[in-house]
């Protein structure tokens, strides 16, 4: 079934007069519990696109709905819809409140989204909730400053999942973290995939994380998505020549492990 | 760019060049809070004439400061320990006049963030002649050598682009000017910490394969700071492994990065997920890299390492050799090398 429905989205910048065209056009669904990459080089419009989703960003055209409800702006969306979709940013540390514990962090959360507050002992579901993201309960204390950049990205996946999200919006959630702690997140977001039911619109210039965690994948440029199918299709056997360009330009690390027969 | 990929072999081994710069022994020590931190502990490595050495290491392992050790970037306070030999001559015990001739004319350095490394104030051009200027070069002269910097840094229209402003420029078109003011002075060795990180895969190809072009044409040695193993597989003929402050591994590129000596190097690639094909979901190493300020005793990696025994907590591996031409610093290496 479908989740996410985005229809002919337009956004645009600037001037009435020479508006500058951020998003043309674009068109995708994601499906429950299913995960969607997209990919395509800078200033494509993902980032735009994910704006859109998250209620950040008021499209000129086109519709987002969430099981044929319409998504409006943040302030506009009834509190329900507020709390399905919870977006994930790149930079973990700029987007937690420094001045903040992370008990407070995810207190905030559940202010917000009463309705996704624990009924009873709220410190046994922050440990719950701090377990789940792989951290131990005395974190609950610190501020974001003690915390190093996995740790914190693991902080905003747990606020994020503290209201019961249905999708997260990842942009670059992993691509300012390095490999070996790339890996824990990644992990980590596929095991809550299947354990919390969630569908995901996960962004990255990493063809290769795209590869490993997409079931879907579409390829954006100038505005408009040029090809759309399965990971295994898109990223191995590319139909559009933009899509093969964009795989042409990414490294790869000859022996990186274990492929699988998918 | 396939040029990207097919030059990674390239270069001779090691033992057949010169090392224009032999950091042996290397200590930065930074004051902390707590008393100072030993932020680079006892490094050593080589770095060829005409060749590429990938610098590789998590976020705060060492290599920004290790690099900035090189170029005398080092923050106030911070002392150094251990040799750095410029073409034999030990520069960190030399004085003042001749490290500051060697460092901007025979060794010069690219910063991950371009925009603030350049002065917003300034038009580009200016910045880029300003080592030829102090050294007394003409006018007409610095202006004529601007422009030819700009144009072999791949930055189009240089005549016009010498007069615009840091801002004005796109990051990759930055990261060019950049690249146009290390080259200014002519230098032997180009330090490049993390050149592009900042940058989209369209444009980091195209500036590695820049890099890689004025390399070859210039007979020039390249210190490449990276977190990105990919990267560094692609353009390096060596590489050098970072833990915690110190050399966890190093040896020729394509071999280190296929078959690793070291568990770290290991998880490391083993994280790397394939572009063109579906890799499976990596175990991740457990717990965070560990900090220069709270080192583990014995090896540094033995709380997260699959392999550690009794002995690595007690007893700090030695970097050795441990296959010709190879070093690493882990008792079990030949376990980890063994197929
Ligand atoms: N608030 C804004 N005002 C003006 N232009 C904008 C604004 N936000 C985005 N843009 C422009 O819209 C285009 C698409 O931006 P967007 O951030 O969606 O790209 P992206 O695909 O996410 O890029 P990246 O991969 O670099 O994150 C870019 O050209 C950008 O400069
Ligand atoms: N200006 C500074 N003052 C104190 N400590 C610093 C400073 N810069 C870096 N460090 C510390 O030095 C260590 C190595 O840092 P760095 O060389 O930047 O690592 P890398 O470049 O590998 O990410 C880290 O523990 C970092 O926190
Ligand atoms: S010395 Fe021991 S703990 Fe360190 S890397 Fe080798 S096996 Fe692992
Ligand atoms: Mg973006
Ligand atoms: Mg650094």
């Amino acid at each position: 079934m479908t989740l996410l429905e985005i229809r002919d989205l337009r956004v645009t910048f600037g001037r009435r007069r020479d508006p500058f065209v951020a998003v043309d056009g674009v068109s995708l669904d994601v499906g429950a519990e299913e995960t969607v990459g997209l990919v395509g080089e800078s200033g494509s419009g993902k980032t735009t696109v994910a704006r859109c989703v998250a209620g950040l960003q008021r499209p000129d055209a086109g519709t987002v709905t969430f099981e044929g409800r319409p998504l409006e702006r943040v302030g506009r969306r009834p509190a329900e819809l507020q709390r399905a979709v919870q977006m994930v940013f790149q930079d973990p540390r700029s987007s937690l409140n420094p001045r903040m514990s992370i008990a407070a962090i995810i207190g905030e959360a559940w202010r917000t989204h009463p309705s996704t507050a624990p009924d009873g002992d709220r410190t046994a579901a922050l440990h719950a909730l701090l377990a789940d993201v792989g951290m131990d309960a005395d974190v609950a204390d610190r501020r974001p400053g003690d915390l190093s950049g996995g740790q914190c990205q693991r902080v905003s996946i747990a606020r994020a999942l503290a209201v019961r999200p249905r999708l997260l919006v990842c942009d670059e959630a992993v691509s300012a973290l390095d490999v070996s702690v790339q890996a824990q997140i990644l992990r980590l977001l596929v095991d809550l995939r299947r354990t919390h039911h969630l569908a995901m619109l996960f962004i990255s210039h990493d063809l290769g994380v795209v590869h490993q965690i997409a079931d879907r994948v579409a390829v954006m440029r100038s505005g408009q998505i040029v090809e759309e199918g399965p990971a295994t299709e898109v990223l191995a056997a590319p139909k559009h020549e933009y899509t093969r360009a964009l795989l042409d330009a990414a490294l790869d690390l000859d022996d990186a492990g274990p492929a699988v027969t998918a | 760019m396939s040029d990207v990929r097919t030059a990674r072999t390239g270069g001779a081994p090691v033992a057949q060049h010169e090392a224009l710069l032999q950091v042996d022994g290397l200590t930065v020590d930074l004051p902390g809070t707590r008393g100072d931190v030993r932020v680079v502990d006892g490094v050593s490595f080589d770095v060829p004439a005409g060749t590429t050495v990938g610098l590789i290491g998590e976020s705060g392992s060492g290599k920004t400061m290790t690099a900035n050790a090189i170029i005398g970037l080092l923050p106030d306070g911070a002392r150094t320990g251990g040799r750095l030999l410029w073409r034999g001559e030990d520069l960190l015990h030399a004085d003042g006049a001749r490290r500051r001739k060697a460092r901007g004319h025979e060794i010069s350095m690219i910063f991950q963030d371009p925009l603030a490394a350049l002065n917003p104030t300034q038009r580009i051009g200016r910045q880029v002649g300003e080592i030829l200027r102090r050294d007394g070069v003409g006018r007409a002269e610095v202006r004529r050598r601007v422009v030819e910097l700009l144009d072999r840094a791949g930055v189009p229209d240089p005549a016009e682009r010498a007069n615009r402003y840091p801002h004005e420029f796109s990051g990759g078109l930055r990261q060019r000017a950049m690249i146009a003011l290390a080259l200014a002075g002519s230098p032997s060795l180009l330090l490049a910490d993390e050149p592009t990180t900042a940058l989209d895969v369209t444009v980091q190809a195209r500036i590695l394969t820049l890099l890689q072009t004025i390399q070859q044409d210039e007979g020039l040695s390249v210190l490449l700071v990276s977190h990105d193993l990919r990267v560094v597989a692609n353009v390096a003929s060596e590489v050098v492994v970072m833990y915690a402050g110190r050399v966890a591994e190093r040896g020729p590129a394509p071999v280190v990065l296929r078959r690793p000596a070291h568990p770290y190097t290991k998880a490391l690639v083993r994280s790397v997920p394939a572009v063109r094909t579906k890799t499976a979901l990596a175990d991740p190493l457990p717990g965070a890299p560990a900090t220069p300020a709270n080192r583990p005793a014995g090896c540094p990696f033995h709380p997260r390492c699959p392999i550690a025994r009794d002995r690595c907590r007690t007893e700090v591996p030695a970097v050795r050799e441990v296959a010709p031409g190879r070093a690493a610093a882990c008792h079990f290496a030949e376990e980890v090398l063994a197929p």
